[in-house]
């Protein structure tokens, strides 16, 4: 170890404080201006069961609050799932996607798109479109040799996400160009845009028994990075742990995807930004993702909202912050390249 | 004592007064209407300030009551100010609000402060679920209005209605039955097998299509073009078309709306071999403010038909294309076309 990681009580301290104030911060920023001394008198109302119902408690409790965080929720979820398939996998280059997902998700959604269903129903299949392909692909890998095969996991996933990429590509061709390729493309680069309270209640409970297994067994899967023979030597039953976190993992994904559409980078990115920080063992590694995960969303999706006259779909955000942060990240840590 | 009644009579006329501005100042929200999804909405019974969702929906809302708009999906181009209203040439871009993920943020709809929100085009229950949704979380009544460019006359009636500009709305809906009627008494004259057979090029290249049954060519064919594309659903889409396809269909018309499309088209090899294109039957559609054959499928295509109409059935029609246009232009968009600016308009490939 070159450098002793900081430590970490002060960096899970700095964190949680990090992500409150983010969320505060963000709370007062948006296209509807509101003083920050409003929002603030406004908040301590509604802890205290008071308040009004004017345009501000409009703006602040049925729109902004509820998207400030979801976002926190799927930059959590999403960081969380993406450190685990690291660890996983062995690989630093892996993002939660790797088994399909997004890609199913998105075809799940896409067709609900295209059949003109509610929005309700277009979440629902989103995230049963996901759960679906990801179910197909362990099946496939199971079916073609033991499970235990990492390669043939991730080959299963590479093909059956390439299928579903073609559904998705043919809904696009069939769908109506004027009513639904707007609202099918912007799904597919992610928003936050018209979030409800209602969407993050439904959410936050499948985030959570997804995220769950992870941080009970954040141990046994920081050991699953020595290598399946070494694991297998400390006594762990590899292929049934890898079951919990693909399931765990993939539920987490599935359900903020269901509601944020599909966003790249969050998941592949910040685990390197948590391992930077707290070093590269997993039971650290994992709350500081979820942590960084939330912050990191929470200003992209300000910036989504606010920076310009028209939202921006947080795909584009995360790709132009992510791709150069990703960069300096790999040039100023040597750590990154061994998970 | 005698001077305390006058004071009093005073006191009670101020009061009375106040009453009334009160009374006046507050507006009463006292309407419930029933937009085209059959959802009942409470609305002010007063609208001055109305969001378009949408761009059909804005074209709508500019042709019905252009005073009411506070904005646009996408702001007007420089070549299409002319053909706009003054008034409403520079109003914001505020964005499109149909389809989820929309390019609005809600809280600049909020701050926009709009009486109403309406969106005209489809009715299925995504529209139906989004609709109820930005109503509940902003508090904005929302209203679908049936799309369909049959329901034109209808939808003119009902939004007439609903912002207190009834006489323009019945006006307006008159105009277009008439246009409709217009078209069936020409397609009528012209039997079936002397139809043309039409075909829309879109893109560059030209070789993007409607199929038959598309939102893009339904124009065409209810003047009675036979769209040669014909497609693998009844409800058409926008498809790719192979160059063999294209001689094997045969077309005797083109319609396009790329104009450097429709000056190079007698140049191209595979084109030039087209009755159409041997003909000099191919049409550039007209753009400004609106276009003629979609873009956006709204209102605006009730001056495409009458467009087609003189295309396809030179014959059959008596009055001047020209007198037509500037007619339309005139009662729906509101402007006074002179000669150069109804030029440019119909056919800018004359200088």
């Amino acid at each position: 170890m070159k450098r002793p990681p900081l430590r970490t009580a002060t960096v899970f301290g700095a964190l949680t404080l990090a992500v409150a104030v983010l969320m505060l911060i963000a709370a007062t920023i948006g296209p509807y201006r509101v003083p920050p001394l409003t929002v603030l008198k406004a908040l301590g109302e509604r802890l205290a069961g008071a308040g009004g119902h004017g345009a501000v408690e409009t703006v602040l409790f049925n729109i902004r609050l509820p998207r400030i965080v979801a976002a926190a929720l799927v930059g959590a979820a999403l960081a969380a799932a993406g450190a685990a398939y690291q660890s996983l996998f062995r690989n630093p280059l892996v993002s939660p996607d790797i088994l399909g997902v997004s890609t199913g998700a998105g075809l799940g959604a896409v067709t609900g798109i295209l059949l003109g269903m509610p929005v309700m129903m277009i979440q629902l299949f989103g995230f049963a479109g996901g759960l679906a392909i990801v179910s197909m692909v362990m099946a496939l890998s199971r079916a073609l040799r033991s499970s235990g095969d990492i390669l043939v996991l991730v080959l299963a996933g590479i093909v059956v996400g390439a299928l579903a990429g073609a559904g998705i590509s043919l809904v696009k061709v069939l769908a109506d160009p004027y009513d639904q390729l707007p609202a099918i493309t912007f799904w597919l680069l992610g928003s936050l845009a018209g979030v409800k309270a209602g969407d993050v209640m439904a959410t936050l409970p499948a985030v959570a028994v997804g995220v769950a297994p992870l941080i009970l067994l954040r141990w046994r899967i920081g050991v699953l990075s020595l290598g399946d023979d070494e694991a297998r030597a400390l006594g762990i039953e590899v292929a049934r742990l890898r079951v919990i976190v693909i399931a765990g993992a993939t539920l987490a994904t599935a359900s903020v995807v269901a509601i944020s559409g599909v966003i790249g980078w969050v998941g592949l990115m910040v685990p390197h930004m948590a391992r930077l920080m707290v070093g590269p063992r997993f039971d650290r590694q994992l709350p500081a993702a979820i942590l960084i995960g939330a912050a990191f969303m929470i200003v992209v999706d300000t910036l989504a909202r606010s920076a310009a006259a028209i939202e921006i779909p947080l795909g584009v955000l995360t790709a132009i912050i992510g791709g150069p942060m990703f960069v300096w990240l790999l040039a100023h840590s040597r750590r990154i390249a061994a998970p | 004592m005698g001077s305390r009644i006058p004071f009093r009579a005073t006191l009670n006329c101020l009061a009375l007064g106040v009453a009334l501005l009160l009374t006046l100042a507050v507006p009463a929200v006292a309407r419930t209407v029933t937009d085209s999804a059959g959802r009942s909405v409470e609305v002010p019974d007063i609208i001055t300030r109305v969001f378009a969702a949408g761009s059909p929906a804005s074209t709508l809302l500019y042709v019905l009551a252009p005073e009411k708009m506070i904005g646009w999906v996408r702001a007007p181009r420089a070549p299409e100010k002319p053909y706009l209203l003054p008034a409403t040439r520079d109003l914001p871009e505020l964005g499109r609000l149909s389809g989820r993920g929309d390019t609005l943020n809600l809280e600049r709809l909020i701050a926009a402060k709009p009486d109403l929100v309406i969106d005209f085009g489809t009715i299925n229950d995504t529209y139906r679920s989004l609709a109820e949704r930005v109503q509940q979380q902003t508090g904005i009544p929302y209203l679908l209005i049936d799309g369909r460019f049959a329901n034109t006359p209808a939808a003119f009636r009902l939004l007439a209605d609903i912002l207190g500009v009834k006489e323009r709305g019945e006006a307006l809906a008159r105009a277009a039955e008439a246009i409709f009627a217009d078209v069936d008494r020409v397609r009528a004259a012209v039997p079936e097998d002397k139809r043309p057979k039409v075909y829309l090029a879109r893109g560059p290249e030209g070789l993007e299509s409607g199929s038959r049954g598309s939102i893009n060519t339904e124009i065409i064919e209810r003047v009675g073009g036979i769209n040669v594309v014909t497609g693998l659903r009844e409800k058409g889409g926008i498809v790719n078309v192979s160059p063999e396809q294209l001689l094997a269909w045969h077309p005797d018309i083109v319609v396009t709306m790329d104009q450097r499309f429709a000056a190079t088209v007698a140049g191209k090899p595979v084109w030039a071999a087209l009755p159409a294109v041997a003909a000099g039957r191919v049409y550039l559609a007209p753009t400004l403010p609106f276009g003629f054959i979609d873009g956006p499928p709204s209102v605006n295509r009730l001056v495409g038909l009458t467009w087609l109409t003189h295309a396809f059935y030179p014959d059959q029609v008596k009055t001047s294309l020209r007198d037509d246009v500037r007619a339309f232009y005139r009662l729906f968009y509101q402007v006074d076309l002179d000669d150069d600016a109804l030029t440019q308009l119909i056919d800018p490939r004359k200088p």
